[in-house]
């Protein structure tokens, strides 16, 4: 039936230069771009968090499994937690062949995106440098390099002119107290404006008749037939969930929290390996175009880039202890200065405006935890520590054929909950733990 | 800035110590199935709010203890205890 309603239902405008200046001289306002449900009894599906993830799996469960009768259900607003806090950046120059394979999935799917949602994206594919500063770190993104290749990602290792060539505002000298010694060049790496992906999703979920329900709190997962209480816990399933707008009956429920996943999975009865930390991240003022590419440092535990606007854009590691406060310190701003005139002395006068944080959820490994639980109907798309941006359409294409076939994508398998039993680790640290 | 309650020094900043995440008591080796080791090891409870958890206390008395600590709101509650559960001398 919702299919029906939503086949039928008048297509909004489409976003076109055109249509901009045709509106523009009209003096015309836009539709708005998705709907305010009132929230049904039962759905097919049930995702919990409007973000990036949550939105790219109900996309990709209405347009490639027809699954449309799905709610997403967010306690904030869409995009409100880490899809409109991080840093924008994507990338593919992983460490394991697992993840080089997920990530440039998810490179080539951004690649797509400004078409095939029809919104601009601004996804600027402006060159990506990770700078060594030891030996040991030169021969991690050499190790990086390689295994980069082998899965047909466009990665190499520089050398400081080469480094001076591509972002003269780097100092390569030997003057700094770490000089650069050379630096993993990753071509396809780049900026996306990150609002417009999550609207671009809401958008084009909401036409296809996936229903988006902000200010929707989940208090409670509803399981039965589990060895915990309430009929929670491993060899239950899931039979609906409860919100503060009303109970919802449904067989499949998807967490992708980011922050909360934690507490959402416990109202399953299923614990994760995962801690929550913030994480923080800055803006400065703008100026004129200087950086042209993106630039990380592991070693210094900073990462920038220049916006369009000509801002540049901080990001740190996490914060050093388990929090869900996101209130950002002085520690924090102190470092990154210190850090960024490391590599950059020219911009010692530039002001930073603001700070703020978003919560990370830290797995072991520094690989993401997704599919299936041993809660029947219940799964996660979780873990996304300090990665989870980069990495959403790719998520959401495969939490969703998991979700629609009942079986694991051979892209996630290595991912499952179920590698903490067997010790199969996907190490990731080398690769993912500052290097946005 | 976060000051952490060290039973030996007193306050000081948590940039002085080192974080050793959440308290859980080691399973016996001799016993422990590997579900339960795997739990030891990996699995967490992650809560916002009252957490006991180790910190080293990394520039000054170098011991180990265990506190209190409100996730959400960062507070410590109750004197901290010395030594912690992982077998480490008080």
């Amino acid at each position: 039936m919702a299919g029906l309603v939503s086949g039928l239902r008048k297509r909004p405008p489409k976003y076109s230069a055109a249509a901009l200046a045709w509106k523009g001289l009209r003096g015309q306002s836009w539709p708005r771009v998705w709907r305010d449900c009132d929230l049904k009894r039962s759905y097919d599906a049930v995702v919990i968090g409007g973000g990036v993830h949550g939105l790219a799996t109900a996309y990709y469960l209405a347009r490639n499994h027809g699954m449309t009768d799905v709610a997403v259900l967010d306690k904030a607003y869409l995009g409100s937690g880490g899809s409109g806090r991080n840093t924008a950046i994507v990338r593919s120059n992983y460490l394991t062949p697992e993840g080089v394979a997920f990530y440039d999935r998810s490179v080539h799917l951004y690649e797509q995106m400004a078409v095939e949602l029809n919104i601009n994206v601004m996804f600027s594919q402006r060159g990506h440098l990770t700078l060594a500063h030891s030996d040991a770190s030169l021969r991690t993104m050499h190790w990086r390099a390689e295994v980069n290749k082998l899965g047909g990602v466009n990665s190499s290792v520089i050398g400081p002119d080469e480094i001076k060539k591509e972002c003269p505002s780097l100092d390569t000298s030997d003057h700094p107290r770490y000089p650069i010694q050379g630096a993993l060049y990753h071509p396809p790496g780049g900026v996306v404006r990150h609002d417009a992906v999550v609207w671009g999703y809401a958008r084009a979920a909401d036409h296809m008749g996936v229903e988006t329900h902000q200010k929707t709190e989940v208090t409670d997962i509803v399981c039965e037939g589990g060895d915990g209480p309430d009929g929670k816990g491993a060899g239950g399933r899931v039979t609906g969930v409860r919100t503060n707008r009303g109970d919802i009956s449904t067989p499949i429920v998807i967490n992708c929290t980011a922050g909360w996943a934690s507490l959402i999975s416990t109202m399953a009865g299923v614990r994760l390996p995962i801690t929550t930390h913030p994480l923080q991240a800055a803006v400065t003022e703008p100026v004129k175009m200087f950086l042209p590419t993106v630039v990380v440092s592991g070693s210094l535990h900073v990462y920038v880039s220049q916006t369009d606007r000509g801002e540049l854009v901080f990001g740190a590691s996490v914060d050093p202890y388990a929090n869900y406060s996101v209130r950002g310190s002085l520690e924090f701003t102190e470092g990154l200065a210190g850090h960024v005139l490391e590599l950059m002395p020219g911009v010692s006068r530039m002001r930073i405006l603001r700070q703020w944080s978003g919560l990370c959820d830290m797995t072991p490994d520094y690989s993401p935890v997704m599919g299936f639980t041993p809660v029947d109907g219940f799964l996660v798309d979780v873990g996304w520590g300090t990665y989870g941006f980069k990495a959403a359409p790719v998520s959401g294409e495969q939490m969703a054929e998991a979700a629609a076939t009942g079986r694991t994508p051979k892209l996630i398998e290595a991912f499952a909950l179920s590698r903490f039993e067997g010790g199969e680790l996907v190490g990731e640290k080398g690769a993912a733990s500052v290097g946005h | 800035m976060l000051l952490v309650p060290c039973p030996n020094c007193g306050p000081r900043n948590s940039t002085d110590l080192r974080y050793g995440g959440e308290s859980h008591a080691r399973p016996d080796p001799n016993d422990a199935s590997p579900a339960e080791w795997r739990a030891y090891l990996y699995l967490r409870d992650n809560p916002a709010g009252w957490l006991r958890e180790n910190w080293y206390c990394a520039s000054g008395c170098r011991r180990w203890f265990s506190v209190e600590r409100n996730t959400a709101t960062n507070e410590f509650r109750e004197p901290p205890l010395p030594g912690d559960k992982r077998g480490g001398a008080a």
